[in-house]
């Protein structure tokens, strides 16, 4: 049994040969610091990277489903009977039908013959948080002759320059409306695929929308999920819905799932991380060959330190302590100098790419505890050659 | 090793005795066949003895010392140091003994370069467990016996040869060991200081300490109160050195 003051005096006795050593030491640790460093900053660049994106993806419209119909020749889209059906289901927290247009926006001499406008209803901005002033449109709107509009920042900058455009008019299609609030551009991943002029987008009531189509059905539709845990059944519900609907016509319609993509990603960015720490843990690896390296080379030229100590009465357990410890002492060491860079590096990167930088605990742990480990397995071998020494021959070796 | 203790009904262990050696040989493999170093030895030293095992390089006293020293264990014969019985120990228990039961003197100090005097001679303690300001007590005390009781912070590298076997001596004794072993203490000292280093040998004799030298200046042999001789092996009891 190893006593207490044994395994201080082999802390002390490690921290002072380390110290002697100062230069080799350090390049010795150098291995280390640059693995840990290495695993540290790519786990913490690449998880940042990925929770960014993420985080965008998810503004895009987590919790969400979006259907959209091509229709049959029977049946072009969505009628209201359907959508209150749609919201009847038990998992949909609110829907919101989304119509695009592509029309003439006039204001005095500015025009646009070609501008986005976008039909939606109240519970579009219940769940996007995007107005920034005045107010979004509300379910008082819906009745198809109230004629506002909320238009976004690109919007308002085209039409509406130098100017506070709330109150003010607008002609969409012919019609006069009047901007009742402004939004932050819509992120949604289909209002983004679906384009426009770079003009900006009007966002109308939807039944307006329609009316300027010449339509009575809904193409494209957004449900919101009340609890994403089931969102898997409300897809067989929706699916089984809509069967129905269109007869049972293969290719009347799509649900897509924005969380199904993310999860995805999530998958992919933790097998992206994996991957990159295992490369950069190699690095780990040949830093912990240069710890065994420097120890062997410490154990040969200690021959008669170790001899002297095993003739003053230090058993061989202890002697293999001693050295263990030595060569543990470097690599943690080595572990904390790595962490401490590799943090540094990360930071330094996503400022650099411009995302949030994120402290990440278990990276941290991780370095820790490899160096640890580099330093038992890579000085177990010196260590245990130090303790196999036979006094007589390391007293008499010079 | 109180079983040990038993198994030596026929050696009459007194408190006097405190090593007892019989019929020790040591044969070391060689290319063809083996070397006998040590050949039936016989030897017996009594607490508060001084004495000298003389002979030259290759008379086999090195072999001698390291199996007194339980460094080495004997090929055949019995060894009893204090009344332990020390053929066939593990390394372990080898290394405890050693640690309470013998202080080591080397011919080139062996001190440790890096640790100052006071560490050096607190380096026995580190291994009994002791804590650390009875280990710092003593061994200044024994520093301090030495005569070296201004060096304590010196490195070896800043100490005279002389000093340095004493720093040495003061680590042999500070864990109050039975024997004193000491393998040509005077060997890498000049005449001078090698009668120091003798007279403080003397000194702690006279106090009750057990002292065994080997060495092979029959002079140095004299300060020694019983000399032995070895040669090829053998092992001659009686005599003084012929100076």
């Amino acid at each position: 049994m190893l006593k207490l003051g044994v395994v201080k005096q082999s802390v002390k006795m490690s921290a002072k040969n380390i110290k002697s050593n100062k230069m080799r030491s350090f390049l010795t640790m150098l291995g280390v610091i640059i693995g840990v460093a290495a695993v540290i900053a790519l786990i913490t660049t690449v998880s940042g990277v990925s929770d960014y994106m993420l985080d965008y993806f998810a503004d895009m419209g987590a919790g969400s489903l979006t259907v959209s119909t091509t229709g049959t020749s029977l049946k072009s889209g969505l009628t209201e009977n359907d959508l209150a059906e749609i919201r009847a289901l038990e998992n949909v927290e609110s829907i919101s039908p989304s119509v695009a247009v592509y029309t003439n926006v006039v204001r005095n001499e500015l025009v646009s013959s070609d501008a986005k406008v976008t039909g939606k209803n109240q519970f579009y901005f219940i769940h996007n948080d995007l107005i920034t002033r005045g107010r979004p449109l509300l379910e008082s709107d819906m009745s198809g002759d109230v004629q506002v509009t909320v238009i976004d920042d690109a919007a308002a900058k085209k039409f509406f320059p130098g100017e506070d455009p709330l109150g003010k008019t607008v002609k969409i299609g012919g019609i006069l409306y009047t901007v009742v609030g402004i939004c932050d551009k819509d992120s949604n991943i289909m209002s983004a695929l679906l384009g426009g002029s770079g003009d900006g987008t009007f966002y109308i009531p939807y039944k307006n929308a329609l009316a300027m189509n010449g339509k009575n059905s809904v193409g494209n539709l957004e449900v919101y999920v009340k609890d994403t845990d089931h969102t898997d059944d409300l897809i067989d519900e929706l699916e089984h819905l809509l069967d129905n609907t269109f007869n049972n016509a293969s290719g009347a319609y799509s649900i897509f799932n924005m969380d199904s993509l993310l999860e995805m990603m999530n998958t992919m960015s933790d097998i992206m991380t994996k991957l990159l720490a295992g490369i950069a843990s190699i690095a780990l690896l040949v830093g912990g060959i240069g710890i065994m390296n420097m120890m062997l080379v410490s154990v040969t030229e200690r021959t008669k330190e170790i001899g002297l100590r095993k003739a003053l009465g230090a058993t061989p357990a202890v002697i293999q302590l001693q050295f263990l410890l030595e060569s543990v002492f470097l690599s943690v060491m080595g572990g904390l100098f790595g962490i401490l860079f590799g943090e540094a590096i990360s930071y330094a990167a996503t400022k650099l790419i411009e995302i949030e930088f994120r402290f990440n605990l278990s990276a941290v742990f991780l370095g820790f505890f490899f160096s640890l480990l580099v330093g038992v397995v890579f000085g177990w071998a010196p260590a245990r050659r130090a303790s196999k020494l036979n006094p007589i021959d390391a007293l008499r070796s010079e | 090793m109180a079983r040990a203790k038993t198994q030596a009904p026929d050696l009459a262990l007194s408190d006097e005795i405190i090593l007892s050696m019989k019929e020790i040989s040591k044969d070391y493999p060689v290319a063809d066949g083996s070397f006998r170093a040590l050949n039936k030895v016989n030897l017996t030293v009594r607490r508060g003895e001084f004495l000298a095992i003389l002979g030259p390089s290759g008379s086999g006293k090195s072999t001698l010392m390291n199996i007194i020293g339980c460094l080495d264990t004997p090929t055949e014969g019995s060894y009893y140091l204090s009344g332990l019985h020390i053929a066939d120990q593990d390394e372990k228990t080898l290394a405890k003994i050693r640690n309470r039961e013998v202080g080591f003197v080397f011919q080139s100090f062996h001190l440790l370069q890096r640790q100052t005097a006071l560490e050096n001679v607190k380096l026995p303690l580190t291994y009994a467990n002791l804590s650390e300001r009875e280990q710092t007590e003593r061994a200044k005390r024994e520093l301090a016996r030495v005569g070296l009781s201004d060096k304590e912070e010196s490195y070896p590298n800043q100490l005279s040869g002389g000093q340095q076997q004493r720093v040495a001596i003061a680590r042999a004794i500070v864990n109050n060991p039975t024997i004193l072993l000491a393998d040509e203490p005077t060997g890498a000292l000049d005449q001078k200081t090698g009668l120091q280093v003798m007279e403080i040998f003397r000194e702690l004799n006279r106090d009750g300490r057990t002292i065994i030298m080997i060495t092979h200046d029959p002079h140095i042999a004299t300060f020694a109160g019983r000399v032995v001789r070895i040669l090829d092996g053998e092992l001659s009891e009686g005599g003084v050195a012929d100076a």
